[in-house]
């Protein structure tokens, strides 16, 4: 099976960026990497794995493929990591090239098939050492890089300016106010209980979920706050391009934004990597064990609202609705249980679907792969075709998304498949069916 | 030929199979160590939780979804673990040189457990060579490996129902169970020594940090 796995995708930043590489600097990276600090589960992980398949069904690439062995978990393990280490770091740009198309765009670090090995063994993990290797050659889809890039200089995904942030919150703060009467965004406020943090391609592409923030915020009454400096965007592109030094940089900074703002906690906005990268994959590099300021997902604090009654719901929301379950909140966290009361307590047709909790099928978006851009589109909406065929199942007109990569992603899903299904985060929902008491009715 | 194999032989492999687990064991802690970020997060409630999930048979989704693989493969680790230590014969000779005995299988249980090991194993085989996904990765050593556990059992059934040269069957016999012995520590067949560290580890993961079943 030497051929291709699919038409060959141009792009500059494994094309280009093989040409720079020697054989001594690829052998060099490989054994820096697989020798200091991955060395324990990199070693008990490749003698443990008995290579008997057993997780291939985990995975939707290899579901979606008609079961194609190359898109299996341990498949592209197999074709990367064994390789690598039976050839002692003694491979080629080509071959770096491979590795990255395979790890970057193949795969979506979304550990469903650490439920599937008999064993445990983290398929995402040795997939992430992949990245990090190609990370350190620069072997890195560009588009991925280029937000890469605007994390290490801006500490925001989108090369966002501080003006613009401002400018854009305050614009958002006007337009809530047209819905509800003192709608703020309260910048800097020291001491506020809690940090609202969103990611870069908030304020650059869907500034209303600003708007929907301001509006909730004020109606259930909460001591809110967000930094009008660095430190805003919790999202992290780094963690999953394989820079890891980056992102301990971003997830520095957003800890270090909540310390100066002394709030008591942080609340994250609709995503599922950002809470990811907060919760887990950055406390782990920092060696801290526990993020050092309590931080919620936006999923919980949109349950602990309407379970306290502090947002109350005027009418339910009618068209039929289901749900896309974030690997990152869901088999990451365990929030499925408050998603479902989330849905229920505001819609009147929830329908379930299925597989779902921790088994639900990654949106095929996250883990970077959207973030590689254009040209890795088709690959990415090809390798999810179980999700489109799960989606269709449930025969909903909505499907809520509380993540940004699910939302972008399932969006293409449902376009390509022609679903003719509507995505929504769960604030537009929210905004929309939420009890406004008189005093603040414009 | 069979003095030297059902003596000295059996000290070496025994003392290489439980010297080299020990040491990889120990080399696996001290990588461990220096990972810095993995024994603060076990959590000796999650890993336990996750171990009994994982050694129940039907416990877990995906041991559900493959009922035939799940029924082999639990028959044949049960079967190739069990059957070898409270067998009557290898009882005798510990008593022989030892002193010491347990309770051991009735002969006829114990002949019917090594039949379950030998079609297991071809199981495993023909499932190496049919399924896609799992010839896909397989490499020699997995065939070899196989045919390693493989062995000691073929030649054992055969040595007990007295078909072939008894003799050359059970020197056969005796040489590749130490085979077997000597080799665990050091190929993927550690996965039995490994396997409740990778899981609890996991589990740990699932439980502690990610508030999550993993199974
Ligand atoms: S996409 Fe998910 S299930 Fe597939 S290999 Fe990657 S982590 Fe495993
Ligand atoms: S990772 Fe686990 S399930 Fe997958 S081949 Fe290896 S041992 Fe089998």
């Amino acid at each position: 099976m030497a051929e291709p796995a699919k038409e060959i995708v141009v792009d500059p930043g494994l094309d280009e960026t093989i040409k720079k590489l020697t054989p001594k600097k690829i052998e060099d990276t490989i054994n820096k990497v697989l020798t200091k600090g991955a060395a324990a589960r990199l070693k008990v992980y490749m003698q443990t794995c008995v290579h008997c398949g057993l997780c291939s069904e985990a995975c939707h690439f290899y579901l979606s493929h008609d079961k194609d062995p190359r898109f299996s978990p341990v498949g592209k393990v197999k074709q990367t990591l064994w390789e690598i280490v039976k050839r002692k770091g003694r491979v080629d740009g080509e071959f770096i090239k491979n590795c990255s198309r395979i790890a970057h765009t193949e795969c979506n670090v979304c550990r469903r098939c650490s439920m599937y090995c008999p064993f445990g063994i983290d398929m995402a993990y040795l997939l992430l050492l992949v990245r990090r290797i190609c990370a350190l050659l620069g072997v890195v889809p560009q588009y991925l890089q280029d937000t890469v890039n605007s994390h290490a200089v801006t500490m925001n995904q989108m090369w966002v300016k501080q003006d613009e942030w401002i400018d854009t919150l305050q614009w958002q703060e006007e337009d809530a106010q047209d819905e509800v009467k003192n709608a703020r965004i309260p910048l800097d406020k020291e001491g506020a209980e809690i940090m609202y943090s969103v990611i870069g391609p908030e304020p650059k592409f869907l500034a209303q979920l600003l708007g929907n923030i301001s509006i909730i915020m004020t109606v259930a009454g909460m001591d809110w706050t967000m930094p009008s400096f660095d430190g805003w965007d919790n999202s992290n592109m780094p963690m999953y391009s394989g820079d890891f030094e980056t992102m301990a940089r971003v997830e520095r900074k957003h800890f270090e934004a909540a310390f100066k703002l002394k709030v008591k906690k942080i609340v994250m906005g609709e995503c599922g990597h950002a809470f990811r990268g907060a919760v887990y994959d950055g406390p782990k590099w920092l060696a801290w064990k526990e993020p050092p300021v309590p931080l919620i997902h936006a999923v919980q604090f949109y349950y602990e609202l309407i379970r306290d009654g502090k947002i109350k719901i005027a009418r339910k929301f009618e068209q039929p609705v289901t749900i896309q379950e974030p690997c990152n909140i869901i088999r990451g966290r365990g929030l499925g249980d408050m998603l479902r009361y989330i849905m229920r307590a505001t819609c009147e047709d929830f329908r379930d679907v299925s597989p779902r909790y921790e088994h639900n099928y990654c949106c095929c978006a996250g883990g970077g792969v959207i973030n590689c851009g254009p040209p890795w589109k088709k690959n990415r909406v090809e390798g999810n075709r179980v999700k489109a065929e799960q989606l269709k199942a449930t025969g909903a007109e909505v499907v809520i998304t509380p993540c940004h990569n699910c939302h972008s992603g399932i969006e293409d899903i449902v376009n390509y498949y022609k679903l003719g299904m509507h995505v929504k985060f769960f604030s537009e929902i929210l905004v929309d069916v939420m009890e406004i008491p008189e005093e603040l009715k414009v | 030929m069979y003095e030297f194999v059902s003596g000295p032989l059996v000290w070496i492999s025994f003392i290489v199979f439980i010297g080299g687990s020990l040491y990889r064991l120990c080399s696996m802690h001290k990588l461990a160590k220096k990972e810095k970020v993995i024994y603060p997060y076990m959590s000796l409630k999650y890993g336990l939780r996750s171990i009994i999930h994982w050694v129940i048979p039907f416990a877990s989704t995906n041991m559900r979804r493959r009922p035939l693989m799940t029924v082999t493969t639990f028959a044949f680790h049960i079967c190739l673990v069990l059957t070898p230590i409270f067998l009557l014969s290898h009882n005798i000779l510990w008593y022989q040189s030892w002193k010491i005995s347990w309770w051991t299988l009735p002969e006829g249980t114990a002949d019917i457990m090594t039949v379950i090991v030998i079609l297991a194993a071809f199981f495993f085989l023909a499932r190496r060579l049919v399924l896609p996904e799992v010839r896909f990765v397989t490499f020699a050593s997995d065939y070899a490996l196989l045919i390693i556990a493989l062995a000691p059992f073929l030649t054992g059934f055969l040595a007990y129902h007295q078909w072939l040269p008894y003799k050359t069957i059970l020197i056969l016999h005796i040489l590749s169970g130490e085979l077997m012995l000597i080799v665990i520590p050091f190929t993927r067949l550690s996965h039995m020594l490994y396997f409740v560290f990778t899981r609890a580890y996991m589990g740990s993961e699932f439980g502690a940090v990610r508030n999550s079943k993993d199974w």
